[in-house]
Formats: structure tokens, C-alpha cells, sequence
């Protein structure tokens, strides 16, 4: 297929591994994150990490939109959707992340009208669809998906829908990543640099890990090959004693992102004072909610939410697997308590979560391939 | 004195066709004996009886599709092919089907002719009879329009034996075609997507197929229709029953362009789309070259494909060997393939 069977080229893939192995220091151990999920899922889906050199650990970071979502704010989604006259809609990934009170699923098996969409713009068409009730899109994710929630809602004030509204739990990447560059023993030595994110973003707004923590970035596009150029950027630098935020994905991201996307977050929603991460605890101004102008199609305005925090599982350790403390399989839980079947933590639920990518196939303890916590 | 020739002159399926009254006999004998008839069914009798002895294989199967007529194909003949079809997966010749309908009140009499017509073609085509079948009406809301369950019938010849039993370290895997047309034809046609790709369902009867391999005797160890769950499910379940491994090579992988342009927008693994007329067949070293010739040589094979071999370990996993040149598991999927969301 035209534009992606170049970008999984085994024979480029084999150029830059080779490449890559000749920029490593043997014996070292150079570890790079990747921060977004998507790029997670490609590493384990194309085998990536069979092609790099042994001193290139790859540690996987916290940009999975559904990994991130605390169980509170689950329950609170449950809370609304049990309301009379309300259907709640959301992404097919989010009904399986367990709450305190079980799933949006199992909401939905108990007759809580839940309905699975593709984008909010679905969401939107089917209030028009249901005019005796009251649609509830229950946003998540980052600056990524946060464009299409603003274009809904300024489409929704346009056509002036009465019945639609939006239960707002968009983040931002750069508190999280902010967390995680002051997690005390870093063990981090560079950065790719999420490439969706970065569409709506640009590329400057990494500019202060390498200016502030002297860790290199390389934004990066999703194919096995991309991300094989972007480790060589990488490693290029530092022979090169250079430290920088450089593009990979050159063919969708630009520097100073997409304005006119930024403007309808920005037209939209605004920073909330305080937001609380799976695994990562309450973080300063790092989430959206929406703008006192769309409050007749904010949900929190419309509904009492109970806003409950519910304790992570003491046995999940989700929280440093999203900071890259430690693997998947690191954890007690992984392949055990913790499976994709009855998954105790959000890492384990969506298909770019880091230990259900390592799961579904990375789980070969190598050279015996023998399936590890199976 | 002969009775008179039924008719059906709704146009809209009620409560009343399920009655069991002069509605519900209309509509048996207008349509559905109109369609499916043979002499068997004919008979209308509470059980229908047909010559057998030997060996017999059963199957049974509900078909609750959405929405109910796709490209390439409707739930009718569906209801047919994939019955005869795991039939014909054990070895067996399908013979007999018997075909349940559970329609929702309100549904177009036209819409039901279309489909059980189909179903009809489908039966001929396939060489099967429809022999015994019940009809069930319900309220409005109560039922997705209409809902098929087909079982079915088969024989199966001396000395067939298949099953992942017999599946060595060794033997190779083929697939009679081309991956996750159905799947994605569906999903293409529920049209929430807003996607548009001209793909078609590939709903068909692979007997002959499965006739044509059953030739090769010893060579041929197992067989599957790769249908919800497609490809990595059914190898999955080999691994599993067999414990032994399944290793298939990414490069040989046959997906049509327009399929793969599908599931690479919506981020879906093609190897987890349903498939309504293929199968995968295990067959021994030695018989791989003969039987996907004769895979090939049938208009349903032509792009019948090798894709990997079973080995001894790692025990119950299947593996598969990327474009790239690293590793995975293909592990079985929880629920549904979900699009991805960013």
C-alpha cells in the first residue's frame, strides 16, 4: 500500500538499525522513551526492538489517552450515564477501563444506555437522533483528540442542539512529561517526541526538555522505519554534542503546530486549576475543562458529578509504568491478577497502553521464547 | 380436493404471521416454501426425514448480522455458506439444513423474499437441502429485523479423520484466499465509519474446497473456516488444542489493497477480521505443493496462500515473523477490534 509499505521497508529498517548500532557505546545502556502510545503499540506490533542493538532500552511513556484516565473519573462517567433520559457516548477503548463500580460495559449490560462512537462528531448527530434525551460525549485524550471535541462543540452552539453535551477530560502532554523529568532517578537519556500530539501542537512546544532537563527529542511518525530514523537522530546527536528538539515526521508536523486547531481548543476550553492522573496523582494545570460560555453543554455544570477519588489497586503499579520506572512485566499483577481479559489497570486496557501492547505481542522471553506471565 | 395455493399479500411482517394462524401459513408457503422448497420440506411435517446412516456431522449456527444485506452478500446467504461450510471443515459432504427465522414485527415481506431467496441460491449452489424450518415473530424493538439460525447435516466418508490430533512440528499452513473481506465489507456498510471502499463480502460455500483437500488423505491434518475472530483466533485455537506453536510470515499474508487500506485508517489487525468463505488447512510437508494447486485451481482459491508452518515450541503461542524481521505473539483479541482512537 502506497505511503506505508515504504515507511516498513525491511531493507531501510536493516540501513538504520545498522546504522544505529554503530552510534551506541558498547556496553552502555541508552534509554529512550516513546512517549506516545501509538508509538508503543508499532514497536510491538512490527517486532522493532528484534532490530536494535542491546544497549538501546526502549522505556514506554505516558501518551495513552485511556491510560491516564483515574478510576474516579470513570465512576463519575458511570454516575452520569445511570442518570434517566441519559445516553453517554465515548470511545470503544474507554467502556473497558474499570472504575471503582466496574466498567462503562458492565454499566451498559446493567442497562445504562452507553453507545461506543468514532468520533464526537457521532456524538453530536446522534443527539439529533434522540431528541428525547440528552447525549453525553465523554471526552478524553490529549491535545490530539481535544480539536475534534472543540469542533463539536462549537458546531453544537451553532445549530444551537439543546440535547447534547460534553463531559470534558481532555490533558495536556506537557505536565506529565514535566512529572516525569523530575521523577527523582531519571532514567531516561532521550525522548520521541509523540507525533499526533504534535500536528496540533508543533515542535516547539518540547523545546523546554532539552533547554531544561538536557534530554534531546526526536518527534516522530508511526511507522517501524520512522521510528528507527528517529532513534538515529537521536543517537546522532549526541555524537554530534548537539541537544535539540528535532522533526522526524516532517510530512504532517510542523513547528508551530495547527493554529487554527489550537484556536478552537483555545475558543472552547481552558485550563483546569488541578487534574488527577492514573497513577500519577494530582497534577497542577494540567487538563481542560470547558469555558463558561459552553456551559450549557457541559456536563459538569448540567449534572452533579460525584467527583469521588477512588485509590488505585494497591497491587497495580500502573503509575510507573507510565512514567517508565519499570516494564510491564516488571509488575506483580502483569499477566496474572492483571490480563487484557480482566484488566486491573488502564495500562492493560487500551490496545496503545504499554502492558497491553506487551501482552497481545511482545510477551516471548528471548532466546527461549518462552511466554512470559501468560 | 386440493388445497388452495397460498398467498402473501402484506407487505409488512406482523405479529399475526407468528400466530400460527392463515398469516403464519401464508407466509410459510408463499414464501418460504416458495423459495426454499423441496421435497422434504414440502411434506411440512413436525420433523423431516431423510436416508442416512454412517457417520453424521452437526452443526448449528445463529446469524444476527448488521446491517442485514451487505456488499457481496445478505444474512441469507450467510445462514447457508457459514453452516456448510464448518460442516464441510470436519470432512463431512454437507446434505441437510434446517432454518430458524426470528423476525421483528414491521418487517418488509419484500426485504424477507430477497433474503430467503438468497438463501435459497446459496442452498442449490451449495448442493444442500433445506429441510426442516420455523418461523417466530416479535414485538417491535425485540429483534435486530431479523435474526437466522441455521443447523446442518452432513457425512462423512470412512476413514476421514481430522482435528488438531493429528497436526506435527512440520506441517504447513494454507489459507484459500485472500483475508477480512467480510469483516470489512460490514463495517464499511454499517456506515458509521463514513468510510467508502468498494469491498465486498466473501460469502461463499468452500465444500468443494474442503472436498478437493480431504482427497489428499493422511496429508491433510486440520481445517477451519477463520470466520468471527478471523485468521489469528482460529490459529490460536489450534495452538492451543495441539499444543504446538503456529508460525506465519508477515510477507505472505494475502489482504486485498482496498481491505488493507481499511484497516490500516482504522487501525485494525487483519488477521482478527471475520472471513466468510475461506479456510485454513494444516496439511504435511510433503502434500503442501498438491494441495495448493488444487486450492488454486478452484475460482475460490486463486489466491490461496502458504503462510507458515507449526513448530514444537513455543508451546500453544502463534508467532509471527514481521515484514521488518523481528518477532510477536498474535495472541487471541478480548472483545471486538476496536478502531484505534488517535
Amino acid at each position: 500500500m502506497k505511503y506505508v509499505d515504504e515507511y516498513r521497508s525491511a531493507e531501510l529498517a536493516r540501513g538504520l538499525a545498522s546504522e544505529i548500532a554503530g552510534l551506541v557505546q558498547p556496553g552502555e545502556t541508552w534509554r529512550v522513551m516513546e512517549v506516545c502510545g501509538g508509538h508503543t503499540h508499532a514497536i510491538y506490533r512490527h517486532g522493532l526492538e528484534d532490530l536494535l542493538p542491546s544497549e538501546v532500552e526502549l522505556v514506554h511513556g505516558p501518551g495513552c489517552p485511556v491510560c491516564v484516565i483515574p478510576m474516579g473519573r470513570v465512576d463519575d462517567a458511570i454516575s452520569l450515564a445511570e442518570e434517566p433520559g441519559i445516553t453517554l457516548a465515548t470511545f470503544g477503548d474507554m467502556m473497558r477501563v474499570p472504575g471503582g463500580r466496574g466498567s462503562l460495559l458492565e454499566a451498559k449490560a446493567r442497562g445504562a444506555d452507553v453507545r461506543m462512537v468514532y468520533s464526537p462528531l457521532d456524538a453530536l448527530a446522534l443527539a439529533a437522533k434522540l431528541p428525547d434525551r440528552r447525549v453525553i460525549f465523554f471526552a478524553i485524550g490529549f491535545e490530539t483528540t481535544a480539536p475534534a471535541t472543540a469542533v463539536t462543540l462549537l458546531r453544537a452552539r451553532a445549530q444551537a442542539t439543546p440535547n447534547f453535551a460534553v463531559f470534558c477530560n481532555h490533558v495536556t502532554i506537557e505536565p506529565p512529561l514535566r512529572a516525569i523529568l523530575e521523577t527523582p532517578g531519571l532514567r531516561v537519556d532521550a525522548f520521541i517526541g509523540p507525533g499526533h500530539v504534535s500536528t496540533v501542537i508543533g515542535t516547539d512546544a518540547y523545546r523546554f526538555i532539552p533547554k531544561e532537563y538536557g534530554r534531546p527529542v526526536a518527534v516522530s511518525a508511526f511507522e517501524p522505519v520512522d521510528l528507527l530514523q528517529s532513534i538515529a537522530l537521536l543517537l546522532r546527536q549526541r555524537a554530534e554534542g548537539r541537544c535539540e528538539v528535532e522533526n522526524q515526521y516532517t510530512r504532517v508536523v510542523r513547528r508551530e503546530g495547527n493554529a487554527r486547531a489550537l484556536a478552537a481548543i483555545d475558543e472552547t476550553m481552558e485550563l483546569r486549576d488541578e487534574f488527577e492522573w492514573r497513577g500519577l496523582g494530582t497534577i497542577p494545570r494540567s487538563a481542560m475543562r470547558l469555558r463558561a460560555a459552553f456551559a450549557e453543554w457541559d456536563a459538569e455544570q448540567l449534572y452533579t458529578i460525584p467527583g469521588v477519588r477512588i485509590e488505585d489497586p494497591k497491587a497495580c503499579r500502573c503509575g510507573e509504568v507510565l512514567t517508565g520506572q519499570i516494564k510491564p512485566w516488571e509488575c506483580g499483577v502483569f499477566g496474572t491478577a492483571c490480563t487484557p481479559e480482566r484488566p486491573l489497570g488502564t495500562c492493560m486496557v487500551s490496545s496503545e497502553g504499554a502492558c497491553a501492547a506487551f501482552y497481545a505481542y511482545g510477551r516471548l522471553r528471548r532466546p527461549t521464547e518462552e511466554p512470559v506471565g501468560a | 380436493m386440493a388445497r388452495r395455493r397460498a398467498v402473501l399479500r402484506d407487505e409488512l411482517i406482523t405479529l399475526a404471521h407468528g400466530a400460527g394462524g392463515k398469516a403464519t401459513r401464508n407466509l410459510v408457503e408463499a414464501l418460504f416454501l416458495d423459495e426454499l422448497g423441496n421435497d422434504v420440506l414440502s411434506a411440512l411435517g413436525d420433523a423431516a426425514v431423510v436416508p442416512g446412516g454412517g457417520r453424521l456431522a452437526l452443526s448449528t449456527d445463529s446469524y444476527v448480522v448488521h446491517p442485514l444485506e451487505f456488499p457481496g452478500g445478505s444474512i441469507g446467504e450467510l445462514a447457508v455458506n457459514g453452516t456448510v461450510n464448518d460442516l464441510a471443515m470436519v470432512g463431512a459432504t454437507p446434505r441437510w439444513l434446517t432454518a430458524g427465522f426470528v423476525i421483528e414485527e414491521g418487517f418488509p415481506v419484500a426485504d424477507l423474499r430477497r433474503i430467503v431467496a438468497s438463501m435459497g441460491a446459496a442452498a442449490r449452489a451449495a448442493g444442500v437441502a433445506v429441510v426442516a424450518g420455523d418461523t417466530k415473530v416479535v414485538e417491535r424493538g425485540n429483534a435486530d429485523g431479523l435474526f437466522v439460525t441455521t443447523a446442518g447435516v452432513g457425512t462423512i466418508a470412512d476413514g476421514v479423520d481430522l482435528g488438531p490430533h493429528r497436526v506435527l512440528p512440520g506441517d504447513r499452513v494454507l489459507l484459500s484466499g485472500t483475508l477480512a473481506d467480510h469483516g470489512m465489507a460490514v463495517m464499511v456498510a454499517r456506515g458509521d465509519l463514513q468510510l467508502e471502499a468498494e469491498i465486498e463480502s466473501d460469502t461463499a460455500a468452500v465444500h468443494e474446497l474442503a472436498a478437493s483437500l480431504v482427497a489428499l488423505g493422511e496429508g491433510l491434518r486440520w481445517m477451519r473456516d477463520p470466520t468471527r475472530g478471523g485468521l489469528a483466533t482460529a490459529l490460536n485455537e489450534l495452538a492451543e488444542a495441539s499444543g504446538l506453536a503456529v508460525v506465519l510470515d508477515e510477507t505472505a499474508l494475502p489482504v486485498r489493497p482496498a481491505v488493507n487500506a481499511a484497516c490500516e485508517i482504522l487501525g485494525i489487525d487483519p488477521l482478527y477480521v471475520a472471513n466468510e468463505g475461506k479456510l485454513i488447512a494444516i496439511v504435511a510437508p510433503q502434500s503442501v505443493d498438491e494441495a495448493l494447486s488444487l486450492l488454486q485451481a478452484s475460482p475460490l482459491g486463486t489466491d490461496a496462500a502458504l503462510l507458515g508452518e507449526v513448530r514444537a515450541k513455543p508451546a500453544g503461542l502463534v508467532l509471527l515473523d514481521t515484514t521488518l524481521g523481528g518477532t510477536r505473539i498474535v495472541d487471541m483479541l478480548v472483545g471486538d477490534p476496536l478502531p484505534r482512537i488517535c
